[in-house]
């Protein structure tokens, strides 16, 4: 029997669950329920897609049948993982933001247009993940664009809609050369569809090749914020509610991550750019962190080490060896999760200290010692502290780089060191003057001095640590997720994804 | 293939006339930059086509005197998007007029207060608190620069170029003392200006 009808369904269920949503706007209960059972079938289809493309290798469909011309759906070990995750993620944060909108329903989240947008973006990421057509990326990419667009100036205040500002052009921006792309990736080979389109460009004047990918690259920079290009993310993401944040630093520069490796491994494999690439890879991670030491607001800090994270998947993939690969995978899953933790746990610091200034935070650890287990957990393992899985992901990429063995590649290793050294540095000074020293108090309404904030919401910290042990139990999973991701890597490698996709040699 | 020479330069005009609008401070010029350049960028797609032949209907035009149909697929969606792009801005650009009393996209300023911080080249606080005095926290946030007149009255001309909307309530311009504190009580008096605006509209 055949399971490839499963492979629209994130994206179908996603859209039909945002229309119903958008239906009962005024009935938050249905909305909720909506949205809930939405994001639980898509993770249910996302592990069988994993399991399917593990044991049976990738599946593909054809959408109304239009071989080769319409456009593929894909779901390799690679894009399957990358969707199981994001829908873990986008389930969790969704459980959050309930507890959340309770609480600030009337104040600051329009609640009836919060759910369909979410569900809009869910199916736009998944899209991205699961298309094989680079125009339908192009889309997927302009769905969840547009979602974020609305959740992040939800509300419409004026420090929204100035954020919102930088973070609508710059991504406007990007989908144009985006579009420039594709019109040259047409023009040189006549087709959009991925695997086509690689065996298609092998054939090209290197030339012509190399400004194809330039400009991918350049897009998918733009997505993943890469350093040269990144200066728009830690503008953009710190101003939103807790919940939007960290579903945008989990998975949208995610996204863009993918999509390079789809580039680099499917349309270019010949070329790996490996120096530039490096180069790049290195730059983002060491000023990326020095940008975030040099923050006092945990938010702006937290977009900054997402930024300087970013670097290691690109380290990953330009190393260009399986290894490699497969440890930029690794990384990505692991970061995608950790790095949402930490904004929903920077939510929560915001609710119970007032505040995400450390300016204005302190003895969070004794007023709260939950929160401070929540925050400990995940920022030790962004750090990368053994065993949790940030060191795994770390480890990984140290050992790809040394068997690499040219000379940037060992800048790059160290690099790595440096760069963890430093998360560990930047958390370490949020521990300090958040969560130890004395909780400074703030005048309220009756002229006395009281501390700020308000008592954690039960829900919102139980689903943050539900999130926190998903985060550890990558440790536990360590062992058949990297023999998973060598897998997944060895696919992109080895043309399988082609083969798959082209199985009578349609070229 | 021969590419439309003439297709080219309109398409190069229309990009360079919208990246320069781009570049613009207001959000309506940068609105019209987005869709000058959506539009050159547009026209590529007939380029890519080739040259113009009868319409693609199947079974009523011979399959080789047709225009190649993809190309115009993906250019009406990438119109349909750009259609949606124009709405959104349009959008936020009469919220930021709204709110701020003008469309101009103004400077974060988290980040002129870092750059303020650095140019001052004084050590944190954490350093100063954390090390003997044992009343760290009751240091607040910025209250040094309080003391004296706002360091950045001498800032760099880029920290301070949009001080021309002093009138406007919310977009507080940078060079104002007040604005080390808009980072913390910024969401509240945002939040504030939203329930002001709610309660007009009702």
């Amino acid at each position: 029997m055949t399971w490839t009808w499963l492979l629209p369904m994130p994206i179908l269920l996603a859209l039909l669950g945002a229309g119903l949503s958008l239906i009962f706007g005024r009935r938050p209960i249905i909305q909720r329920a909506i949205s809930v059972t939405a994001l639980s079938l898509i993770l249910v289809v996302a592990g069988a897609l994993v399991y399917l493309a593990d044991t049976q290798g990738p599946q593909v469909l054809w959408i109304a049948g239009w071989q080769p011309l319409g456009i593929s759906l894909v779901a390799d070990r690679l894009s399957s993982l990358l969707l199981l995750v994001s829908a873990v993620i986008c389930l969790l944060v969704l459980l959050f933001s309930l507890g959340q909108d309770q609480e600030e329903r009337l104040r600051e989240t329009p609640i009836s247009i919060y759910h369909p947008t979410f569900l809009a973006l869910t199916a736009g990421v998944s899209n991205a993940f699961l298309t094989g057509d680079l125009f339908n990326l192009y889309v997927g990419f302009e769905m969840l664009l547009f979602a974020s667009f609305v959740l992040l100036t939800l509300g419409g205040t004026g420090e929204r809609i100035r954020a919102g500002t930088t973070y609508v052009v710059v991504s406007l921006v990007s989908s144009l050369l985006f579009l420039v792309g594709l019109a040259a990736v047409y023009a040189a080979t006549g087709t959009v569809n991925m695997a086509q389109a690689g065996v298609r460009l092998a054939q090209l004047p290197p030339e012509v090749q190399q400004v194809i990918q330039y400009l991918l690259l350049t897009v998918f920079g733009i997505k993943a914020a890469v350093f040269p290009l990144s200066a728009w993310l830690p503008d953009s993401y710190p101003t939103a509610p807790a919940p939007v944040t960290a579903v945008f630093a989990g998975l949208l520069t995610k996204v863009g991550v993918y999509a390079m490796i789809r580039t680099q491994t499917v349309l270019f494999p010949e070329n790996s750019m490996q120096r530039p690439m490096l180069v790049i890879g290195i730059l983002t991670m060491v000023i990326g962190i020095l940008g975030a030491i040099a923050q006092s607001e945990i938010k702006r800090m937290l977009s900054f080490t997402l930024v300087s994270h970013i670097g290691y998947m690109v380290f990953g993939i330009a190393l260009d060896t399986a290894a490699g690969l497969s440890a930029a995978i690794f990384y990505t899953a692991h970061h995608i999760i950790v790095q949402t933790t930490l904004f929903l746990v920077a939510g929560l610091i915001e609710r119970r200290g007032g505040s995400t200034s450390l300016n204005e935070l302190g003895g969070l650890a004794s007023a709260s010692p939950v929160l401070g287990a929540l925050f400990l957990i995940p920022a030790l393992n962004l750090a990368g502290i053994p065993p949790m899985s940030g060191f795994l992901g770390k480890a990984g990429l140290l050992r790809a780089g040394i068997a690499e063995g040219n000379w940037l590649a060992s800048v790059g290793v160290g690099a790595v060191l440096v760069t963890s050294l430093l998360t560990l540095f930047a958390m370490a000074k949020v521990w300090n003057r958040a969560f130890w020293q004395q909780m400074p108090l703030v005048e309220n309404e009756d002229g006395k001095m009281v501390e700020a904030g308000q008592p954690l919401q039960p829900s919102m910290a139980v689903v943050a640590a539900v999130i926190v042990a998903v985060g550890l139990s990558l440790t536990v999973l360590a062992g058949p997720l990297y023999g998973f991701t060598d897998r997944a890597a060895r696919d992109t490698r080895d043309g399988g994804y082609i083969a798959a996709v082209l199985p009578e040699g349609v070229h | 293939m021969e590419p439309n020479l003439t297709l080219l330069l309109v398409s190069g005009f229309l990009i360079a006339c919208g990246v320069y609008l781009l570049l613009e401070r207001s959000l309506t010029r940068i609105l019209i930059g987005i869709l000058l350049t959506s539009n050159g960028v547009n026209l590529l797609y007939p380029l890519i086509a080739g040259p113009a032949r009868r319409p693609a209907f199947v079974n009523l035009v011979p399959a080789d005197e047709v225009t190649d149909p993809l190309p115009q697929a993906m250019v009406l969606t990438a119109i349909v998007i750009t259609l949606a792009t124009t709405a959104f801005l349009l959008a936020m650009a009469y919220r930021a007029v709204q709110v701020n009393g003008d469309d101009g996209v103004q400077d974060d300023v988290e980040d002129a207060v870092i750059r303020r911080l650095a140019a001052l080249d004084e050590a944190s606080q954490s350093f100063d608190s954390g090390v003997g005095s044992g009343e760290p926290g009751e240091e607040e946030g910025g209250d040094f620069f309080d003391v004296e007149p706002g360091p950045l009255d001498e800032a760099p001309d880029d920290v301070l170029d949009d001080d021309e909307d002093d009138d406007a309530d919310d977009g507080e311009p940078i060079g104002s003392e007040k604005a080390v504190r808009v980072s913390s009580d910024g969401r509240e008096r945002a939040a504030d200006v939203t329930t002001d605006i709610k309660e007009a509209q009702r």
